[in-house]
């Protein structure tokens, strides 16, 4: 038996993009030769800026994204699933396995149905139960280890607060038992004092279940706090990944240390040590050459245009794409 | 003492909506002197953007302010009795002028069908009476300083030719080419990626010491006020709890509510520190809870006083005040165990 849930090798996902005067086409790489293994119960995290391509990625392993390139294989240990040619009934028994929760939960649940509704969707549309009865109890059952209360479930979304909302998101994602389930910055929307409760949440639910998370966000801090391993993106491909206090104590990618450093200390006192990034994010639809950080690094050399560095490992469980990572004293 | 540039006394808000008066602010007082950065916090609904707006009088039409309500402002030896303001050409001298006003979505505050150097030229023109000629000098001039390359060209692009980062720049660019004593800015990095909100508050700094102007900082994220601002005020459903420097307040906060804040924040010096969400929801504000507001909530309620009596912000050490019956009981009783 595999330990690992999701085995991806050599992804990309290509959007093609028709444009100019003459219907010229061009090919966007969202996501470019990504090589990753998210093991059972592990919280995974994606982080990335805006742009970086982490949605695509989360998508492209529930085949919600077209898979141009390369596999994913998803095995749950039960049965094995290669995700890019799913139809049909075995595409029905893998969304039952693997599912999402939204970012915004005021966008993510219909003003029209009930919370109990929404709920019991999933269980509905997959034929998951027998009788009314058990969706019923299943419906209850999951609300209230989401903390929802059962009077609640009569209700319709606009009662309820953002932290609510999420809870009955997260409710509908678990409803039909999953595996794994992509959490596409599902606290992003949320004020500090209820984010930190829904990541208790979050965590709590992945111990009693056994679930395995992949965990998109942009906030390193929260990734930094509940996260097993961490897999940083940049322009579509991943640049390094590590075990969570490997990455964020000593980072051996110039960018993981660029970004790490321009969060904003809660010391007033502190010394701003933000490693200054020149620039922004080049367009997806023309990458430089080379390594794709090269015109915003502050380590760059004449090397890093010309030659797109590998991804390998450099330490235990620690992987990194640069071809100064060992010289480099981040 | 120098009297201060803004000065807000016992501002409340309400609204009339269909479901009654809704009350967003309540009774917020604070200063802000010539050059000085105030940090305004506090969760989404806690009433930031509504005391930000009222200092250029921009709330909508159904708005009501309080009675005692007052906001002063002190520009070129006047005073200025905001809230009082009716004509157009007294209001158009705050809007813009004295006071600007940085958004956090730069998208939806530039016109999507007008160029940028558009848009700029008429805000200069409107107030420094200057030529179309100057006024673009000025705008490419203005432009560049935040730092956009190839300013010229920039001049006459659209809003959506731009990147995220780029637009925020130019919104600043915009807010700040009339010269403001006063720049409001409301939540302007938020939307931004962590290494392009380093750059603008990069800037935000440098551009405060050159003009010498004081700047009313809205967030939700206390990191950020810790590196930008001198004060800081924060609020929960339309109350200011606590106020006094950043080094006082956040290293030594009184108020449950700005301790909870402080322990729900992931800290990254410290990666097995549990997170401690605060419990509960924020009230409706058509359900305003009696006495103190936080009481809902409070990890320090004491029975029979904060559900009854409004507590009133009281000094802890010299320019740090909090409103909280809690709070004030440690004190008295820190200070009678120094007396004796």
């Amino acid at each position: 038996m595999s330990e690992n849930i999701v085995s991806i090798k050599g992804l990309g996902v290509h959007y093609p993009i028709v444009g100019g005067w003459f219907g010229e086409k061009k090919i966007v790489k969202a996501v470019d030769n990504i090589n990753i293994d998210i093991k059972r119960g592990q919280f995974f995290g994606l982080v990335g800026e805006s742009g970086s391509g982490k949605t695509t990625l989360g998508r492209a392993i529930l085949q919600a994204a077209p898979i141009s390139k390369g596999e994913i294989t998803f095995n749950d240990g039960e049965r094995k699933f290669d995700v890019k040619s799913l139809k049909n009934q075995d595409l029905l028994d893998f969304r039952r396995r693997a599912q999402l929760i939204f970012q915004d939960p005021y966008a993510a649940l219909s003003p029209r149905m009930t919370v109990r509704d929404i709920i019991a969707e999933p269980l509905e549309v997959m034929k998951l139960t027998e009788n009314k009865e058990e969706t019923n109890q299943r419906v209850r059952d999951i609300a209230s280890e989401c903390r929802l209360n059962i009077e609640h479930l009569r209700r319709f979304p606009h009662a309820f607060s953002g932290g609510q909302r999420q809870r009955i998101s997260i409710a509908r994602a678990l409803v039909a038992n999953p595996d794994f389930l992509v959490a596409d910055e599902s606290v992003a929307a949320l004020d500090v004092s209820i984010q930190a409760d829904i990541l208790n949440l979050l965590k709590s639910l992945q111990k009693e279940h056994g679930l395995t998370f992949l965990f998109i966000s942009h906030d390193l801090s929260v990734v930094a706090h509940v996260c097993d391993v961490v897999a940083v993106m940049y322009l579509g491909q991943i640049v390094e990944m590590a075990p969570n206090k490997a990455l964020f104590r000593k980072p051996r990618h110039p960018y993981t240390a660029a970004l790490l450093s321009a969060i904003p200390s809660l010391d007033p006192d502190a010394e701003s040590q933000a490693i200054k990034l020149e620039g922004e994010i080049p367009s997806p639809l023309s990458p430089p050459s080379g390594c794709r950080f090269h015109t915003r690094c502050p380590h760059a050399k004449p090397r890093c245009s010309e030659e797109a560095p590998e991804w390998r490992q450099i330490d235990e469980e620690h992987f990194v794409s640069c071809h100064f990572a060992d010289e480099l004293n981040l | 003492m120098v009297a201060p540039l803004v000065s807000v006394r016992d501002l409340t808000v309400q609204f009339n909506t269909d479901e009654g008066r809704i009350t967003a602010v309540n009774k917020v007082s604070f200063d802000i002197g010539p050059g000085e950065v105030l940090g305004l916090v506090g969760e989404s609904g806690s009433g930031k953007s509504v005391t930000a707006k009222s200092l250029m009088k921009l709330n909508a039409g159904n708005t009501v302010y309080g009675p005692d309500s007052k906001i002063t402002l002190n520009v070129d030896d006047k005073e200025i009795d905001v809230l009082s303001l009716t004509k157009p050409e007294d209001l158009l001298y705050i809007r813009g002028g004295a006071v600007s006003m940085v958004f956090q979505e730069p998208m939806a505050s530039f016109a999507p069908a007008l160029t940028i150097g558009k848009q700029m030229s008429e805000t200069l023109r409107l107030h420094l009476k200057v030529s179309k000629k100057e006024a673009k000098s000025i705008a490419i001039d203005m432009l560049a300083r935040v730092g956009i390359s190839d300013a010229p060209t920039r001049f006459d692009q659209y809003v959506f030719e731009l990147s995220g980062g780029m637009r925020q720049r130019a919104m600043i660019a915009m807010a700040l080419s009339t010269k403001p004593k006063l720049l409001i800015a409301d939540e302007p990095t938020t939307a931004l990626d962590v290494t392009i909100q380093a750059q603008v508050l990069d800037l935000m700094q440098d551009l405060v010491e050159e003009y010498q102007m004081a700047i009313l900082f809205i967030t939700h994220d206390l990191g950020v006020i810790a590196q930008v601002a001198d004060r800081i005020t924060v609020m929960y459903l339309g109350q200011h709890v606590e106020t006094g420097s950043v080094r006082s307040v956040l290293n030594n906060p009184q108020h449950p509510y700005t301790k909870g804040l402080m322990k729900a924040i992931p800290k990254l010096d410290d990666l097995d520190a549990p997170l401690t969400p605060i419990p509960g929801d924020i009230p409706s504000p058509l359900e305003r809870p009696n006495g103190c507001v936080f009481h809902t909530r409070c990890s320090e309620f004491i029975e029979g006083q904060c559900s009854i009596n409004e507590p009133e912000m009281k000094l802890v050490t010299n320019e740090h005040d909090v409103a909280c019956f809690a709070a004030e009981k440690l004190l008295n009783s820190n200070t009678q165990e120094a007396t004796s």
